[in-house]
């Protein structure tokens, strides 16, 4: 393509992603969003005015080199592109799938302030998957250095600080309490979000190149403890991210069929429920569903529900159900990322804005047979500047529902700090440690991701595990001693 | 993987297997448990520790074929291996000298309860044991038992062995007799029977533990399935627990949550059933 004006770029509209019908979806676990071809990826490249001062690179958590990449992009060299990316982001094709990019990277694109901004995610999805199938820049290793680090939690956040201390010629080892690695990627978010041959590409990927050690099956905290793990290991960095579920304080919670979001997804995503009796562990979602919560949890709940009820329908031939949102806000609070917003409505899902749920009803059996609602309001800002809401009084009502599934956040599993002496908490559970090093109060001992933030996105998570691999990097080779 | 070193046919559907996991064996205690994945497709089975070897770095499990995955993992030898093996979870059992102490197994509650009933022995306890099942086939470890007990009462439902009652009449009666002075009773077993040992040991104040074994899937307080209700809320059982003061379990709203698979178990294990006869597998565990 002939070099294009900037008058020229700002013309060419953004481009749609394909995506699978969503009557066909609900039937099936395959991806929604199927990429960009090389052409539209081209096209939509061309649309970036390189900016002098990009505000997208501001926008971005770990500081992406967004013009860089996206110019090699349009010109056509891919290699160079993957190598613009990689400076920043070890997992381009997660990132550019489940980045929040709409308040991030595009949320700042010059072009957003008149019309749509560029597709950033899209493109380094796309930049990704080049580099997934071709691995044209590979993960070159230093010479041993003799040092050793133990990773615990093999989460974004643990996965990337692993990874950069490898790459620097430290031995590294994985600790992971579960059957297999990858934290919220594989346990938490769906094959048709994020395919997990993506996630387990990058692991393999990684573990052939530099080294890695994964200890699956090793809680730390029980099956050592995080002192046990520093008699053994030079540094130690704390990666288990925020798994504990909480549930509402409200009567009914123990019925049959109320259940976490977290206990939900695990049976669906990691268990491979979703497939049972293919696979042993059974998931069940009854006819009319309630998920309480609008984040990112709370919509992959509602899109697993539906998939399961249009399937089981399938096999019984009964119409499928309902799958409701329950939220306490209104649709401009929705903290999700818009997209799953936008493809959980296409699919079918009901919002219930402004209710909350005051009590689980109960049949005889003890399983669930409604939900006692109250409708809200919103009322003053509060001090966040989020206006906050107020239940309506008089407004009860009840909802019929047999399953009711929690998306209300999540703090950091205590195990952890079983027998770790000095490694402070905060009274909301989460690690203390430095934003930029990532060290703790504790000797040797480094955390990021959601264990230090709380629940948070996968590119915060990674970019902690870098900065800490970073300072540990250096504390290791004698250059940042521990004050 | 994990291999299997040792199979026991304890009876036609209860097995022994010693498995070894050295990383789980360094610090397993009394009390504490595993989760078990058998092969790529499995569920996460949650199973009491029977007894651990540190030095040979091995976990005995003992488990009763009451599901499919159960089932499956009875069917496997000696020198087969195992895909997943997590552990030691849970709390242990907080052992003390208490003076006189009563341990009651149930059917393959058996297991557990031996190494608990072992180290309060070895903590100075004076100890009671109870053992019970519904017959004579089922019934297993009664030598061991009777080695780390100062009395055994060995019960079983239909009077094929030992005494013919249910494990709670011979507990009634060691709580009422003056002399012996319980001060604290562990049981592990069916959920109700630990319900009724409960209901037992509720009107003389005797401090009661119980193991629970509720649904679960980590195993490691990620997925709140697990949860029993406490008289001042839920807890998490696999990492609150599992042993908890029996007084204080909801034991309706408990049973009822076991029950919630109740329909996907079943069809797990006809559908097993019916692959194996297509494979021409053996479908019933042989002695
Ligand atoms: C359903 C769901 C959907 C989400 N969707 C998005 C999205 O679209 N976009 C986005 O940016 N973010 C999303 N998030 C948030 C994002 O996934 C997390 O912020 C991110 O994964 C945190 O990474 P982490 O490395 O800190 O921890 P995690 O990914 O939570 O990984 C922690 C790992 O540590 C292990 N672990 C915990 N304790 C121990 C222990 N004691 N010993 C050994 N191992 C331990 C855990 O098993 C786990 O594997 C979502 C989260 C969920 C739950
Ligand atoms: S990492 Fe996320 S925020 Fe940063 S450029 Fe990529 S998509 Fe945007
Ligand atoms: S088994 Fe998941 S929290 Fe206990």
């Amino acid at each position: 393509m002939a070099e294009l004006n900037q008058k020229e770029r700002m013309k060419i509209k953004r481009h749609d992603m394909p995506n699978q019908d969503p009557l066909v979806r609900r039937r099936n676990y395959d991806e929604v969003a199927l990429g960009y071809s090389e052409a539209t990826a081209k096209k939509e490249a061309e649309r970036c005015l390189q900016c002098k001062d990009p505000k997208c690179v501001q926008g971005c958590p770990v500081g992406v080199l967004i013009p860089q990449f996206i110019k090699a992009l349009r010109e056509g060299d891919m290699v160079k592109a993957v190598e613009w990316m990689k400076v920043k982001n070890n997992l381009p094709a997660i990132c550019g799938r489940v980045c929040p990019q709409e308040t991030q990277c595009e949320g700042n694109c010059i072009l957003g302030k008149k019309g749509e901004p560029v597709a950033i995610g899209r493109l380094e999805r796309f930049v990704g998957d080049f580099e997934l199938a071709h691995r044209t820049c590979p993960l070159a290793k230093a010479a041993p250095t003799g040092k050793n680090a133990a990773v615990v939690g093999s989460g974004p956040s643990g996965l990337t600080c692993a990874v950069d201390l490898g790459r620097e010629g430290h031995k590294v080892t994985l600790f992971e309490s579960l059957h297999g690695p990858g934290g919220v990627l594989v346990y938490g978010i769906p094959e048709f979000r994020l395919p997990k041959r993506v996630v387990y590409g990058e692991i393999n990927y990684a573990v052939e190149c530099l080294g890695i050690d994964i200890k699956i099956d090793h809680v730390i905290g029980r099956t050592f403890t995080l002192d046990e793990l520093l008699n053994d290991y030079d540094a130690v960095f704390l990666g288990t991210g925020a798994g504990l579920p909480s549930f509402m304080r409200i009567p009914g919670i123990n019925l049959n069929g109320v259940m976490s979001a977290n206990e939900f997804l695990t049976r669906v995503n990691l268990m491979k429920g979703y497939l049972f009796p293919q696979y042993d562990t059974p998931v069940k979602v009854g006819r009319k569903v309630a998920v309480i919560g609008a984040g990112n949890v709370a919509m992959d709940a509602v899109r697993c529900s539906l998939r399961l009820q249009t399937l089981h329908s399938r096999k019984t031939n009964e119409l499928p159900g309902e799958v409701h949102m329950v939220y306490r806000r209104s649709r401009d609070e929705v903290p999700a990322r818009e997209e799953e917003f936008h493809h959980a409505g296409e699919e079918g899902v009901i919002f219930d804005f402004l209710t909350n749920p005051v009590e689980i009803l109960g049949d005889e059996k003890g399983n669930v047979k409604g939900m006692r609602c109250i409708r809200m309001r919103l009322g003053e800002p509060d001090k966040s500047g989020r206006r906050s809401p107020v239940p309506i009084e008089g407004s009860e009502f009840e909802m019929e529902v047999d399953t009711v599934i929690m998306a209300l956040g999540t703090s950091p599993n205590p195990l952890v700090f079983v027998e770790a002496e000095g490694l402070e908490r905060t009274k909301h559970g989460t690690a203390v440690a430095d934003p930029e090093t990532g060290r703790t109060r504790k000797m040797r001992v480094w955390a990021g991701g959601d264990v230090v933030t709380g629940a948070a996105t996968v590119i915060s998570a990674m970019g902690a595990g870098k900065r800490a691999a970073a300072d540990i990097d250096k504390f290791l080779k004698g250059e940042a001693p521990w004050q | 993987m994990y291999k299997i070193l040792k199979k026991e046919v304890l009876s036609d559907i209860i097995k022994l297997m010693v498995i070894h996991a050295p990383h789980v064996a360094r610090k397993a205690k009394a009390g504490q448990f595993i989760i078990v994945r058998i092969n790529e497709f499995g569920e996460r089975i949650p199973l009491t520790i029977a007894d651990y070897d540190r030095d040979a770095g091995t976990i005995t499990i003992i488990f009763q074929e009451v599901g499919k995955s159960t089932m499956q993992l009875g069917r496997m030898e000696t020198g087969q291996e195992i895909s997943s093996f997590a552990g030691p979870l849970g709390h242990p059992t907080e052992i003390e000298n208490y003076g006189t102490v009563v341990c009651v197994g149930g059917g393959v509650g058996i297991a557990p309860i031996y190494p608990i009933a072992r180290s309060l022995k070895e903590a100075g306890n004076s100890v009671i044991s109870i053992i019970g099942s519904r017959n004579k086939d089922l019934l297993f470890w009664e030598d061991r038992m009777r080695a780390v007990s100062d009395e055994l009462i060995v019960c079983t439902d239909d009077g094929s062995y030992g005494r013919r009652s249910l494990v709670t009449e011979p507990l009634k009666e060691l709580i009422e007799n003056a002399d012996k002075k319980v001060a604290r009773v562990w049981a592990i077993g069916p959920a109700i029977m630990m319900k009724f040992v409960s209901l037992a040991t509720a009107p003389y104040n005797v401090p009661t533990t119980v193991s629970l074994n509720t649904i679960m899937i980590d195993g490691t307080g990620m997925c709140g399935g697990c949860r029993v209700l406490l008289e001042d809320g839920a807890r998490f059982v696999c990492v609150d627990g599992p042993e908890f003061d029996a007084h204080k379990v909801n034991w309706d709203s408990l049973l009822s949550r076991l029950q919630f698979y109740r329909k996907e178990e079943r069809a797990a294990v006809e559908h097993w059933q019916h692959k194996c006869r297509l494979e021409g597998a053996p479908e019933e565990g042989g002695k």
